[in-house]
């Protein structure tokens, strides 16, 4: 039991962050505060892969004597990957809002649909 | 040289015209480059797929490194045929959209519209040759961010939110896939779907292939809009300017569909449908689809709109298909999905052609305009036939294939909701054609003339494949089939 | 902000500093965390701090817009252009051991190649979103 909670805190983590994040998305009608919760459910994958990809006393992957323990470069090159992917999102998404504001005169998500509704 | 790399040509023809054409002023210049990248990618494809269709497959390793440690390209029939699919829509999208764009995109941004289109290609050609999955992620995210981007330059204020929401939903869904591919790593520690199928294999019952297994399948239903999960279409095809509703509709769905075949059937393995409830989710979600959003197209007011419902019903018969797990049920959605881009791509370029002449598609504008335009309105009327089934057209090749694989599969009541599905699609396209033709032409439209020869040309070329493919199933059907007995999809009833 | 003398005076001499650790981690991306993503921003942050000191129109004199999408397209370019560069000599696409007569050598070249056209490519993009979002009128 002690080592469900206490020997995997990374995991726990991981669930608390994406659930925040998810919950965040899902139930705030403020557009600016959707994407924060988009971006708080990707870190939580972020985190995921990392603790997946950890190599307890690895050195870097480069070939030097004396080390026969290296740490696993593939998920951290998907992390890298994962993160520029998330940032262009967020650019874009921002973006968005910045026309959204011009053309309607509010970010949230309930006045907008008013006045959507009313043409 | 041009034979040893042609599958990776595909992808790099593109990715290198997208930033020369955003350098490039505006005018009739990027259009040009986009259309000279867009047929050579579509001669390529035509040359890969007569490669490929006996069975053979073409293995490309990017950067000389070996799978598994290295991205594969890996292209059976199933591939090329998707492939060949995209770059088609593509080809044939473009020549429309010399005046379609000009019309309804501001000169200063022309440049960069067509480069983004030119990364929306990249992204969809890249996901239809790739064999690795992260790769696969990383070009899903390339097309979505890219149709983004092209949705919300609709002329409409509502393109920006309806750009947005499927921002939102899109993101969300890519990053469900990247949860599941991170699991499906942990477990196995491959990226290569040849090499996940092996390793896999004896590991199915393990509770972290299960969860992988159903993030990856509640993102994909994301992309492919499946039926819990559509709310962001309809607004998405509405608002978006006439090229990109012609070119995502034909497209970015069937695409899904394709990644959703090959990872289910691909990586998990038909073993693995078998232990699990998916082919009996895929029949629930499918029916429920078909109805539901055929109804929903009914009642609708704007032709786009009622377009859009209806490709989520038409996605839905593929999820069907999928669901019966069986070849004939693989061989009716591959054949579907070319039938149904052949026949959404010349719908949304009829919508095109009427919002390029009165300015709007709602119904109320469109009184009559059947005979003001006659060649756009029996392009509509005969695709509407094909999307009913009537024998004589493609659309009725595929609804027999569905139809068969479900008796087959010994499901009469699967049988019955396909031809009710039908039935309802006569109800709605019969809508259109009442208020198109037999409806008085107002004053205000008596001068409308018909579509200009440069988007009639286009749109009559799919009416004409539509027909032509009825007909002739040779293409369709054999590279279906085949495709569907490489995916190992054994009979479901031995 | 111009009107500040102490920002104006460190941001002067913190500029080269951000620019040097940004070239630093440019070219250090073999053998030490870091590579073209993350150089990129880190030169990109070099220009927002001038633009945040001395203005947007001053720092648009430096680089216009036409210029960052030039740069932003060179990048990209330079990418494909090194993976077409090994087809044309006989490999694959980006296999890098065509490129020079050692492999060795070859692998170097290859990934300092591609790493310098990621790090132009997102240097110039960061800074094209930044000049776009504070270029708006205030509503």
């Amino acid at each position: 039991m002690i080592d469900i909670i206490v020997g995997h805190y990374n995991y726990w983590v991981v669930i608390f962050l994406m659930m925040a994040g998810f919950y965040t998305v899902i139930s705030h009608g403020n557009l600016i505060k959707k994407i924060a919760g988009l971006n708080i459910f990707q870190t939580s994958v972020f985190l995921l892969y990392i603790s997946i990809g950890y190599v307890s006393e690895g050195t870097t992957p480069i070939i030097a004597e004396g080390f026969t323990r290296y740490s696993n470069p593939l998920p951290h090159a998907m992390i890298l990957t994962a993160i520029v992917v998330g940032v262009s999102t967020t650019a874009l998404g921002l973006a968005l809002v910045v026309r959204i504001k011009e053309a309607y005169g509010s970010i949230e998500e309930d006045e907008i649909h008013d006045q959507d509704k009313s043409l | 040289m041009i034979e040893q790399n042609l599958s990776l040509l595909l992808v790099v023809i593109p990715l290198l015209s997208a930033p020369v054409t955003a350098m490039l002023p505006n005018g009739r210049m990027p259009w040009l480059l986009t259309l000279t990248a867009s047929w050579t990618c579509l001669l390529i494809a035509g040359w890969q797929l007569s490669v490929v269709i006996d069975g053979n497959v073409i293995s490309y390793e990017l950067g000389g490194w070996a799978p598994p440690w290295g991205i594969e390209y890996r292209i059976d029939a199933m591939n090329a045929f998707v492939a060949l699919i995209v770059s088609a829509i593509a080809a044939i999208t473009l020549p429309y959209a010399l005046l379609s764009v000009e019309k309804e995109i501001p000169r200063q941004q022309t440049s960069l519209f067509y480069a983004t289109f030119l990364l929306c290609l990249v992204g969809l050609l890249g996901i239809a040759q790739t064999g690795d999955v992260f790769n696969l992620f990383v070009f899903l995210e390339i097309s979505s961010l890219s149709s983004y981007v092209l949705i919300a330059m609709g002329e409409q204020r509502r393109a920006l939110t309806s750009a947005y929401q499927y921002l939102i939903m899109g993101s969300v869904g890519a990053t469900f896939l990247l949860i599941g591919i991170g699991l499906v790593y942990v477990e196995t520690g491959t990226l290569n779907m040849v090499d996940l199928n092996q390793r896999l294999h004896p590991i199915l019952d393990h509770q972290t292939v299960h969860t992988g297994f159903a993030f990856i399948v509640v993102g994909i239903a994301l992309k492919l809009a499946l039926f819990p999960l559509h709310l962001w279409l309809p607004n998405a095809y509405k608002y978006s300017p006439s090229v990109i509703s012609v070119f995502l509709a034909a497209t970015a769905t069937k695409v899904a569909v394709y990644i959703m075949l090959r990872m289910v059937f691909g990586v998990f393995s038909n073993d693995f449908v078998r232990i699990t409830p998916t082919d009996h989710m895929f029949l629930l979600l499918g029916v429920f689809g078909v109805i539901l959003a055929s109804v929903a197209a009914i009642y609708q007011t704007d032709v786009k709109r009622l377009l859009a419902y209806s490709s989520i019903a038409q996605v839905s018969y593929m999820v069907l298909g999928m669901g019966l797990a069986s070849v004939l049920g693989i061989t009716a959605t591959l054949v579907h999905v070319f039938n149904h881009a052949l026949m959404k791509g010349a719908l949304f370029m009829a919508c095109g052609a009427l919002v390029y002449r009165v300015g709007s598609s709602r119904f109320e504008k469109l009184d009559g305009l059947g005979r003001q335009m006659p060649w756009t309105f029996t392009a509509i009327f005969i695709t509407g036939l094909s999307l009913v089934g009537i024998p004589g057209t493609a659309g009725f090749i595929s609804k027999w294939y569905f139809v068969l694989a479900a008796l087959e599969h010994q499901s009469w009541l699967i049988a019955l909701v396909i031809l009710l599905g039908s039935l309802l699609a006569v109800v709605y396209m019969w809508k259109i054609v009442e208020v198109m033709f037999f409806r008085p032409v107002p004053d205000s439209a008596q001068s409308v003339k018909e579509a200009p020869v440069s988007l009639l040309v286009p749109m009559w070329v799919l009416v004409i494949a539509n027909i032509y493919f009825g007909f002739n199933t040779e293409l369709t059907v054999n590279v279906a089939d085949s495709a569907a007995r490489l995916l190992g999809v054994a009979a479901y009833h031995e | 902000m111009k009107h500040n003398l102490i920002l104006r005076v460190i941001a002067k001499y913190l500029f080269p500093v951000i620019a040097l650790f940004a070239f630093y981690v440019q070219f250090h991306g073999d053998y030490g965390p870091g590579g073209g993503f993350q150089a990129g921003v880190i030169l990109s942050v070099a220009f927002i701090l001038y633009t945040l000191v001395f203005g947007l129109e001053t720092a648009e004199q430096i680089l216009p817009p036409h210029v960052l999408r030039i740069l932003a397209c060179t990048g990209v370019l330079i990418y494909a252009g090194t993976g077409v560069a090994t087809m044309l000599m006989g490999g694959n696409f980006l296999d890098y051991n065509f490129l020079s007569l050692n492999p060795v050598e070859g692998q170097h070249i290859g990934i300092m190649l591609i790493e310098l056209g990621v790090g132009i490519t997102v240097s110039a993009i960061m800074l094209m979103i930044f000049f776009a979002f504070t270029g708006r009128e205030r509503s």
